[in-house]
């Protein structure tokens, strides 16, 4: 039986089915999606939105027929090479009230690889945008995604999905600010330039640390990473006697035992005149001596600790995802009923 | 019906600040924040009640009502709810307005509840000596910051046993950070000192015109409290006396200052009321 209303669809494939390789297959850069349009330019597709993400390539539109489905199906295998047997193996569809309930889960986060995430809710009004840019939406997908970032606004405020950090950077981050306050006043030293290093760097320098300090065994890593970051360098032989000047040490070598003596920061304890310090030990084996926690207003935590406080963060969040897709499930009803009365069939 | 007494309204004040601290614990064991808009309005409230029944006893006993432990103590929360109403604001701690409105409940409930505190009605202790009750409203006042400066310091420590522990959710997610708490516990701790050096300041005046006026007991517990606060804020400034250690000095602190209200109201019963022997 059909249901009564327009041709509302959704059409697509994402990390939930599609693994990486396939991701990158089905990928549509610009150029690739004008090809796509091109082809559908004659179909019955009277609106049409594309998300592509790395995570994700999604259609939502409205069309005349199923045939048209099965055109921009047949088009997107085309311009992506893929097979059409490939293709049925990863594509997820769904229609009516069913495609608003996703589009709003997706926006929501609850479709994310990372749940809860706040990039996507960007990325799918980014995807909006351009639709209606190139005047490919028109009254139905309108209201559609109008309504579902309503849905996804309501569900990010009033459950917990995106509440608490689920990256180790990102809680490196709130740990900070749990001690500071703010970050602007904050001196950071990182001690390593790899890659955890780095991330956890940047995480601090986009929560508004101005001044970062970089130091490694190999002086010319430390300068790359200091001039991506616009940080200073520090001679590593010397950042011991340094550490009373910094609030917050991150270290993230491969040293293969301590670098960070318990006395070392007990030395800068009395050029800090009694200020909290936070050792962030990111390293595997560890780099800073865990006697140091020990001592008045130092707060020492390591990879384990950060990993546990990311995975209850996530935990939480995974216990708001039945009551968050209760809620959109009520809001895409009440879209669709709204879509019928006005559009109707 | 006769018309409502000075600790009627007292009890209406004492009811608004019962009625913050239960609002504000609700909130903490559902790990949510209070409205701060609503916890200012029942402070304000609870505040309006008692400095009108203050004022009434003040009336009745001629000046600031301090003749006894009942009005000391009934001083020093409305002290702690005045302050909060002025600067807790800028503080921008939600977690204080709970503390302000707990320990002023724990404290007019209390009092409230003491009949022995309030059998002695003394008239006219300060003799109409503006002087003095300065000094013993200013000693009251400083009392009423030393107790916002314990609340501060319980949630410092709080907060230091979260970090530690790893345990950053739950009721620890709401306290402030550890720096701003650090921050409003010197500049309390800093008022404080000043407030009461000043009351000093001017209570010795009195003293060194008649030294055989103030009781020694008094003389020794306040000077203490005085001592106790002032060497915690230079051992603050010189960084030796920080952290979790200066947070559990603080709270002693101020359970001793709350302590030392009892020799200085004794002092009252052992001398003979009079200008010089009024003073806290």
């Amino acid at each position: 039986m059909s249901s009564p209303g327009p041709l509302l669809f959704h059409v697509g494939a994402s990390h939930q089915r599609a693994p990486l390789e396939l991701r990158e297959k089905i990928a549509l850069p610009p150029e690739r999606a004008a090809a796509l349009h091109e082809r559908l330019a004659a179909s019955g597709l009277a609106e049409l939105a594309l998300l592509n993400t790395c995570n994700r390539v999604e259609f939502y539109g409205v069309a005349a027929t199923p045939a048209d489905i099965e055109a921009l199906d047949a088009a997107f295998c085309a311009v992506t090479g893929l097979s059409a047997d490939a293709y049925a193996g990863i594509r997820a569809h769904a229609a009516g009230p069913d495609a608003i309930r996703h589009l709003a889960s997706v926006a929501a986060g609850l479709e994310s690889q990372l749940l809860g995430e706040n990039e996507i809710f960007g990325q799918v009004k980014d995807a909006y945008a351009s639709a209606q840019a190139s005047g490919r939406v028109g009254p139905v997908l309108n209201r559609v995604f109008q309504k579902a970032f309503q849905a996804a606004k309501h569900v990010r405020t009033h459950t917990a999905i995106s509440e608490g950090q689920v990256s180790v950077a990102n809680v490196a981050v709130e740990l900070a600010l749990t001690i500071f306050g703010d970050l602007e006043s904050s001196r950071v030293l990182l001690l390593g330039a790899g890659d955890i290093g780095e991330k956890t760097a940047k995480a601090f320098k986009s929560r508004g640390a101005r001044a970062l300090t970089v130091a490694s065994r190999t002086p010319e890593r430390a300068l790359a990473l200091a001039r991506t970051l616009d940080a200073t360098a520090l001679p590593f032989e010397h950042f011991s006697r340094h550490l009373g000047d910094y609030d917050i040490l991150v270290s993230a070598t491969s040293a293969p035992g301590s670098i960070v003596h318990a006395s070392d920061i007990a030395a800068s304890r009395a050029k800090r005149r009694g200020a909290p310090l936070l050792l962030l030990d990111l390293a595997l084996p560890r780099d800073i001596d865990a006697e140091a926690a020990h001592q008045e207003n130092v707060y020492l935590y390591n990879l384990d600790d950060l990993a546990q406080i990311a995975a209850r963060n996530l935990a939480a969040r995974e216990a708001e995802v039945a009551r968050a897709r209760a809620l959109i499930a009520e809001k895409a009803d009440a879209i669709w009923q709204q879509i019928v009365s006005r559009h109707g069939a | 019906m006769p018309p409502p007494t000075d600790r009627t309204w007292l009890w209406f004040a004492a009811a608004c600040y019962l009625v913050g601290a239960v609002l504000g614990l609700v909130a903490l064991l559902r790990e949510r924040r209070h409205s701060r808009a609503a916890m200012y309005l029942i402070l304000a409230s609870g505040f309006t009640f008692q400095t009108f029944g203050l004022y009434l006893r003040g009336l009745a006993v001629g000046g600031c009502p301090l003749g006894n432990t009942f009005e000391l103590v009934q001083f020093t929360a409305w002290s702690a709810a005045t302050l909060y109403l002025c600067v807790g604001a800028a503080f921008r701690l939600s977690l204080l307005g709970f503390g302000t409105a707990a320990l002023a409940a724990g404290l007019t409930v209390v009092s409230l509840l003491m009949p022995s505190w309030d059998a002695a009605l003394r008239k006219n202790i300060f003799g109409g000596n503006a002087w003095i009750e300065f000094h013993a409203a200013l000693a009251l006042f400083s009392y009423g910051v030393f107790g916002l400066l314990c609340l501060v310091a319980l949630m410092y420590w709080l907060r230091d046993y979260g970090l530690k522990r790893k345990l950053l959710g739950g009721v620890f997610g709401l306290l402030p950070s550890i720096r701003d708490l650090d921050h409003i516990s010197l500049r309390l701790l800093a008022t404080g000192v000043t407030l009461l050096a000043g009351s000093l300041a001017v209570g010795s005046v009195w003293w060194l015109r008649e030294p055989a006026s103030v009781h020694l007991p008094k003389l020794l517990a306040t000077v203490s409290v005085f001592a106790a606060y002032t060497l915690a804020l230079i051992l603050r400034l010189r960084g030796i006396l920080v952290g979790r250690r200066l947070a559990l000095a603080c709270a002693g602190l101020f359970v001793a200052a709350l302590l030392s209200i009892v020799p200085v109201d004794a002092s009252r019963q052992a001398a003979p009321a009079s200008p010089e022997t009024a003073a806290p």
